[in-house]
């Protein structure tokens, strides 16, 4: 009994050989089809409430609350970035708002009060954010207290820090002009389109390549027209916000004028490309969605599940301390409620409405800049509207609740699908 | 000819209960040798000693003639064994490459390459006949009970194994699906390797298998050709031990 009889198996399919556009987009409909919605509900959400706000409040659509939408909403996308990663592995950071006001606190407590330089400010807050992530990393991972209750009692303890830093509720103020440049100055016009023109020609660049390379080895390629299409949004929606960020906003362009890309914008694409090429191109990336996905198979595999945890949790903690820094900036000082109040739910509810599971395995770095964007424009909107705080958590609420059903909802419908 | 594989005399305990009792088994390149038992009689304890997981107490070890020591799974994947487990251990939320490739990526510098992943993984794939996937790129989650099997077979075959044990791979599975990873365990072992099957199946056991090792309550019954056997005497095999003048005497290995 060597060989056994052809058996009726599933159907044989031929494979994919050279994919069109039009397979690219029918692909990317199953996909949602079977819930797997990724950035469609921010994108969407963007778009009707961005129109609602501009039909509501004409003043909505002016250059100048454009470039305040960056600023407002710098801070928490660069602490969702983080989020995104701890997230990824199923767990939650409840603390990182929190950690972002301790190491904002650290940053002025050297920088103001012992007139240390901006850098070693900046470093020493960002390492500040390092260390309180490895510690609350080992005590999730290597403990095993659950991340919730881990980073509540943190969330709590920091909010007695930041009051111990700023000497129980003195408002320390930041005059260093680098640190306050980071949110509240902007690049020169030339140079906004000389970077903007380098990221469209790198991202061309690195499609092109990948590419090539790949059908080169005979690999399914990218077909040239779906990365002219890739290339050529980015390149529209980039060059018209750069366009709208270079006109002139202030009142009295005589007395001072006003215009250029805040510096905050091409702070949060360098973090975001960094964290996308860590996420999706190396080896630690691959592993985090591993634990993330299938911790046992993960370890099955030979992977450090602690490791992996550990390192999540620091560059979560690290990347509050540069959301940190962008809110002192951006209030010139730090007081007792910097990173409080809304700022960690903020964070969370921008991770989710991007797309990031809080069931963990799945997320990108680019849903936290998408959520970071819906939650400013409710943030900004509701505020032109003229709505007082209570309306405003009410909607944030409503909304992050919405967004983390539709995450639940989603999964649901994916793992129908997947027992096909 | 002598078998890959080959253990002689194991005994295993967990604290008072000796769940192995002198067990022999062999396993030999080119066939598909299926591991039978009832609940208990310690095939998945027998295949955990192999792969390493648990050391045995007394008995030998043979790969290819040769005396081994596994004193871990490292030391068994080193040399060409690996296990594929019932619950297969695969992340849903990665791609069929990924997983293959999980915990030992190639890497060019720091970045991953995924291009030399994706040809290899193919290769494994189509040299396996796999012709059920539309695309190594697809994620997990997408695939089918008989096809996810069929990815952590590949998965195991990918590092150039020897020695491929199957724990129970068609036991979640439908008459199709099952038909489909029984014709890939038969063609594992044309390629050369020494497959072991643990199942259940009486009917999946004499459509692959060439020999039998039946278990019972932690002795080895017998361990016979496929062709030589009934239905039947498996059956009493692994329910009583004994089948006419095969199987244990009075409850011992004769």
């Amino acid at each position: 009994m060597s060989k056994v009889k052809e058996l009726p198996g599933e159907a044989q399919v031929e494979a994919v050989r050279q994919p069109s556009i039009g397979h690219s987009v029918r692909a990317y409909t199953e996909r949602v089809r079977s819930g797997d919605m990724g950035a469609l509900p921010a994108v969407l959400g963007l778009i009707v409430l961005c129109t609602a706000f501009a039909i509501a409040r004409p003043s909505f659509l002016t250059a100048i609350n454009f470039a305040n939408l960056f600023t407002q909403g710098a801070a928490i996308t660069v602490i969702a970035m983080g989020l995104v990663f701890v997230l990824l592995l199923g767990e939650i950071d409840l603390s990182a708002g929190f950690t972002s006001g301790v190491c904002a606190a650290v940053l002025a407590v050297l920088v103001t009060n012992m007139g240390m330089p901006w850098y070693v400010g900046v470093l020493a807050a960002i390492l500040t954010g390092t260390v309180i992530g490895s510690v609350l990393g080992t005590l999730v991972a290597k403990v095993g207290i659950p991340s919730f209750v881990v980073t509540l009692a943190a969330f709590l303890a920091f909010q007695g820090l930041v009051l111990v830093l700023v000497h129980e509720g003195t408002n320390i103020s930041i005059n260093d002009p680098v640190i306050k440049a980071i949110a509240q100055k902007n690049l020169p016009p030339a140079l906004g389109w000389a970077l903007y023109a380098g990221c469209v020609a790198i991202y061309a660049l690195v499609q092109i390549v990948r590419a090539r390379k790949r059908a080169a080895r005979g690999l399914v390629a990218d077909p040239l027209s779906l990365i002219a299409a890739r290339v050529g949004s980015l390149a529209v929606i980039g060059g018209a916000a750069v366009y709208a960020l270079n006109l002139e906003r202030s009142f009295n362009p005589a007395f001072a004028s006003l215009k250029g890309v805040p510096i905050v914008v091409p702070i949060i694409v360098a973090l975001l490309v960094l964290w996308t090429f860590v996420l999706r191109r190396t080896g630690f990336g691959r592993h985090l969605y591993a634990v993330g996905g299938n911790a046992e198979a993960a370890r099955r595999a030979g992977i450090g599940v602690d490791r992996i945890k550990v390192s999540a949790f620091m560059i979560c903690s690290s990347m509050a301390a540069v959301g940190g820094i962008i809110a002192a900036s951006r209030a010139s000082s730090v007081d007792p409620n910097t990173g409080g109040s809304s700022v960690l739910l903020y964070a969370v509810g921008a991770a989710v409405i991007g797309g990031t599971s809080l069931f963990g395995g799945k997320g990108r770095v680019l849903d936290a800049v998408l959520g970071g964007a819906v939650i400013a424009v409710i943030d900004n909107g509701m505020a032109l509207m003229q709505y007082g705080a209570s309306v405003k958590y009410l909607v944030t609420g409503f909304v992050l609740l919405l967004a983390a059903g539709v995450d639940a909802i989603a999964r649901k419908r994916a793992s129908a699908a997947g027992l096909r | 000819m002598t078998p890959l594989l080959e253990v002689r005399g194991v005994d295993k305990s967990f604290g008072p209960v000796q769940v192995l009792h002198d067990v022999n088994f062999q396993a030999h390149a080119g066939e598909v040798t299926a591991l039978v038992g009832d609940n208990g009689a310690g095939k998945s304890t027998l295949v955990k000693c192999i792969g390493g997981i648990h050391p045995i107490d007394s008995g030998d070890m043979l790969f290819d003639g040769a005396p081994v020591h596994v004193h871990g799974p490292r030391d068994a994947g080193e040399l060409g064994i690996e296990i594929v487990y019932q619950d297969l251990a695969l992340c849903d939320n990665l791609d069929i490459v990924q997983n293959m490739f999980l915990g030992r990526e190639r890497r060019s510098g720091l970045v991953l390459d995924e291009a030399t992943m994706e040809e290899l993984a193919e290769q494994t794939l189509s040299g396996l006949s796999v012709r059920t996937v539309k695309s190594i790129r697809q994620q997990v989650s997408s695939l089918s009970g008989g096809q996810r099997q069929t990815v952590a077979i590949a998965k195991a075959v990918l590092w150039n194994s020897k020695v491929v044990i199957l724990d129970e791979p068609t036991a979640a599975l439908g008459v199709a699906q099952t038909a489909q990873v029984l014709e890939l365990v038969r063609r594992l072992a044309d390629t050369g390797l020494a497959v072991v099957l643990i199942s259940h199946n009486m009917n999946d056991v004499f459509a692959v298998s060439d020999r039998i090792a039946a278990l019972y309550l932690g002795r080895m019954a017998a361990q016979v050709k496929t062709a030589d056997v009934t239905h039947a005497q498996v059956v009493e095999l692994i329910t009583a031990g004994r089948s006419g003048d095969l199987g244990l005497k009075n409850g011992v290995t004769p």
